[in-house]
């Protein structure tokens, strides 16, 4: 791949700037600015993510969003059990979008893992100075929150503030720290006796700077982290009160309905909107550059309003492209040309020509919308030289900035109001930023709040799509059904290091990118490259298997001598799902298995075919090294989460593209997973005790495979493009043995 | 002009007889617990009961709920405590329904956008069936949940059928 000068210099920049540590990031002390902006009363900051008031009620402040991930509750388990605080008397709180709560740990984590994935390079470039842009970055993506911010930040927070407490203590006792011990929010001297509250002890630590280097606990000694503690959000989520960004309420708001140019990049001509405008409630219609909105004092009025609204929009050159001109595009350019390089081993043209076997396969998946529940809002309030915001958001900094920009007002002078995300998986990162624009813009035409709301046609139409991506494979095998070669050609970008790469032992191997650009906006799609590449890789592995007449199972194994780690979570799966054992008529387990974001994950599909000649899921059996679990229940549900994401894109999910737009519309045609289709899903959780990996993405890419693998065992059919519901499976006597 | 009650409250609103029931509770009056979720009646997220049955708000025009009572999900507590009260069973943790403590007991909620829905769709159909088989449960209850919470979703409720 292509590293850019600028990747260079950041992560060198990075690397050589003592800044990797990431409690250290955090100094000068951070909480010193905290007790001066957040806290009232006698409530003090020790460290800038934990609060403690003379109550002993603890509250934490958790930088990322909450989107489902359980993440206010995990971040919070770790600085909680670093701190030794009792959990009963503890509070999760969303951090405010200032700089203070940026997720440098996160930016450090990824510049020392990757250089900078795409996604986040093009957010970091965009802040430039590099360096000193970081500092605006608020996001939660990458899978990334508990093992950086987590791992770096939260723990060190806790640890430092419980240092700072036991230091406070000892001096009002005249004893050596080292005499006193901690335990549920409080400080104790064992040889006197003698014990005080943190809240007792709040006031005098938060004087102090924080330690340069606290000491962690070890595993053995965790109480909070390794528990499945209930989560902290879902009471507000069972009761209707949790409050997500499309719910913020005020009587004098105003709503407003918008429609944006259908082909991509294209401008607003003209507009009538006379009969619009004679519509009860109308406020304003308002043209935008690319868009038309009515602004009422009812969304739904708004909604019908704009039905009404006459308008035309510039003709371009992509008016006429289909989804089928950008296949033949990304088959020219596969055909024509050898790409960049992404990965190359010994020589596999060599290998091709040596080989005693040679088998080619095409693949190919679609574009995908992210289709979070929650359609995508925001609500902007311009008054008295200030704005404030209200938005779901996977990075509240970088919105506060994008509407500082857009309405020409300083940062400082726009707040964002936290709420919950109704979904994300991508769709709400920064760079994604039409709603928000828009709603800017139309914002400032009024002086009370303007809700602009997407309708869930928008959302399906007006997304940064995951890409479609076609991969080209030959393989070559020698006499005795070794792989020799793995020789890959796929259309690009990419966008997150690392995907097309295999774990498996082959000796010649070359994978290269060709240009996938299209006037069809991308983005990051839950687990980023991972979904389309592993669907590819672990499909061909297949082939190879079969083709070599080995069982698929011992194929991957085989070929996993130098990762003990992926052939425990292979093996793992594989047993628990009774793999090579006696199934029910007419089942088979098709099996995939894929690292990402730090963790590795395998899953073994069991599938039928249904008389319609569409497959059915009857249980995935999945296994997951992500080094250890800080709350094993969360990391089964973003599992079963996982996997029930990408089999809804393997199984129905398909964006495709009609006279330079997108040509579905709303949940029909663009399908899901329902309770009806839901699986069984079986979860096993390796605690390897390696280095934290992620949770949010890493189950969503093995599932195509896993399913796709099993139906080939069915009916002796590969399928080598998604949806599967494109494909007519025919039940068949079973091809293989397993 | 329409006339109902929602969780017990009478409530008259002077809007068109065609806006849906939906934008009336979230836009009109402010009870932003319902969903909007697809505007089609496809995904569930604004089911509300009329009268103690599932219907999705999003297409049902607020005429037609003229005299009617309304439970969004609220009132889903209150009425639970009303109902246990009368029983003399009340204690403070008993607010919760019995579907919404399934729900706290399993970890069902990821985002929780689309709850609010599932819940009201799962009471609805206990309240009629207490022991749906899993075929009942499938046609029963078709909410999109984009986290996929479903397999939590059959464990809550298998937690409280016989």
């Amino acid at each position: 791949m292509k590293i850019s000068r600028r990747r260079f210099i950041l992560a060198s920049a990075v690397a050589g700037g003592g800044l990797l540590v990431g409690y250290a990031a955090t100094r000068p002390s951070k909480h010193r600015v905290a007790n001066n902006t957040l806290a009232s009363g006698d409530e003090k900051f020790v460290t800038n993510f934990i609060k403690i008031d003379p109550d002993n009620e603890i509250t934490i402040y958790v930088l990322h969003s909450e989107m489902g991930q359980g993440i206010h509750t995990s971040l919070a388990q770790m600085a909680a059990d670093e701190l030794d605080a009792n959990w009963e008397d503890v509070r999760v709180e969303q951090a405010p979008a200032l700089d203070l709560y940026a997720a440098n740990d996160m930016i450090n984590g990824f510049a020392e893992e990757y250089g900078l994935p795409n996604f986040l390079k093009g957010m970091v470039e965009a802040l430039s100075p590099a360096i000193a842009g970081m500092a605006n970055l608020q996001i939660t993506g990458g899978s990334a929150s508990i093992r950086y911010t987590g791992q770096h930040g939260m723990r060190y927070a806790g640890a430092a503030a419980r240092e700072m407490l036991i230091q406070c203590a000892a001096e009002q006792w005249g004893v050596a720290a080292s005499e006193c011990t901690t335990e549920l929010s409080h400080v104790h001297h064992n040889a006197s006796g003698r014990s005080l509250s943190y809240g007792e002890l709040t006031a005098a630590a938060a004087e102090l700077e924080p330690p340069s280097d606290p000491v962690l606990k070890d595993r053995s000694q965790f109480n909070i982290m390794g528990k499945a503690i209930s989560r902290v959000d879902i009471p507000a989520k069972v009761d209707g009160t949790a409050e997500f960004g499309l719910d913020h309420h005020s009587d004098d708001m105003l709503y407003a309905a918008i429609r944006l140019a259908p082909v991509f990049g294209t401008k607003l001509v003209s507009v009538d909107a006379t009969e619009a405008l004679q519509r009860r409630g109308v406020k304003r219609v308002i043209e935008l550059e690319d868009s038309v909105a009515v602004v009422a004092d009812n969304y739904w009025r708004a909604k019908e309003a704009l039905k009404l609204v006459k308008s035309e929009f510039e003709s371009s050159e992509n008016d006429n492209i289909s989804s089928a001109d950008i296949a033949a595009r990304f088959d020219t350019e596969l055909a024509s040309s050898d790409g960049d390089k992404d990965f190359e081993q010994g020589d596999a043209d060599a290998g091709l020509e040596a080989a005693a076997d040679v088998i080619e396969a095409s693949y190919r998946v679609p574009y995908l919308a992210h289709a979070p529940m929650e359609p995508m809002n925001c609500t902007v309030h311009i008054h008295d030289g200030r704005a404030d915001l209200w938005t779901s958001t996977q990075d509240p900094l970088s919105m506060r900035g994008r509407v500082a920009s857009v309405a020409g007002l300083s940062e400082d002078n726009v707040t964002h109001h936290p709420s919950y995300c109704g979904g994300g998986f991508g769709r709400r990162l920064p760079f994604n930023w039409n709603v928000i624009d828009h709603a800017t813009k139309i914002a400032m035409e009024f002086d009370v709040p303007v809700k602009t709301v997407f309708s869930r046609e928008d959302d399906m139409q007006q997304d940064y799509y995951r890409p479609a991506v076609f991969s080209n494979f030959r393989g070559g095998l020698d006499a005795s059904g070794n792989v020799t070669t793995w020789h890959n050609r796929f259309t690009g970008p990419i966008q997150v290091p690392g995907a097309s790469h295999i774990p498996y032992a082959i000796a010649n191997q070359s994978i290269r990118v060709v240009d996938g650009e299209t006037h069809v906006p991308i983005a990051a799609w839950r687990s980023v490259d991972h979904s389309q590449q592993t669907f590819f890789i672990e499909s061909f592995m297949d082939e190879l298997a079969h083709r070599a007449g080995k069982n698929p199972y011992q194929f991957r194994m085989d070929l996993l001598n130098d990762h003990p780690r992926h052939q425990r979570v292979l093996r793992t799966a594989a047993e628990a799902a009774g793999y090579g054992q006696n199934l029910p008529e007419g089942h088979a387990l098709g099996l995939s298995i894929q690292e990402s974001f730090g963790s590795i994950c395998a899953q073994v599909a069991e599938v039928s075919i249904e008389a319609n000649g569409q497959p059915r899921v009857h249980k995935v059996t999945a296994a997951i090294d992500c080094g250890w679990a800080v709350n094993p229940d969360g990391v089964e549900s973003q599992v079963e989460s996982g996997i029930i994401f990408g089999l809804s894109a393997a199984l129905y999910g398909e964006i495709s593209i009609e006279n330079g737009r997108v040509a579905q519309n709303n949940f029909p045609d663009y399908e899901m997973v329902r309770m009806a289709t839901s699986p069984e899903i079986d979860v096993h959780i390796i605690e390897s005790g390696e280095a934290l990996g992620g949770l949010g993405e890493p189950a969503t890419p093995p599932i195509a495979a896993a399913v796709t693998n099993a139906i080939y065992i069915l009916t002796g059919q590969r399928v080598r493009e998604l949806p599967i519901r494109k494909h007519k499976l025919n039940p068949s006597p079973s091809l293989a043995s397993v | 002009m329409a006339t109902f009650k929602v969780n017990g409250v009478e409530h008259t609103v002077d809007v068109e007889a065609d806006m849906p029931l939906l934008w009336v509770l979230r836009d009109e009056l402010g009870m932003t617990g319902t969903k909007f979720g697809c505007g089609i009646a496809s995904c569930g997220a604004c089911t509300v009961h009329v009268n103690g049955s599932a219907v999705r708000s999003c297409v049902l025009p607020v005429s037609a709920v003229e005299g009617q009572d309304i439970t969004t999900i609220e009132g889903l507590a209150q009425q639970a405590r009303t109902a246990s009260t009368a029983v003399g069973t009340f204690t403070p943790t008993s607010q919760l329904s019995a579907v919404q403590q399934a729900w706290i007991d399993h970890q069902v909620p990821q985002c929780g956008y689309c709850q609010s829905g599932m819940i009201m769709a799962v009471s609805s159909l206990l309240a009629s069936n207490p022991n749906p088989s899993d075929a009942e449960i499938d046609a029963s209850i078709n909410n999109v949940c984009r986290c996929g919470s479903y397999p939590r979703v059959r464990r809550a409720i298998r937690s409280i059928t016989a």
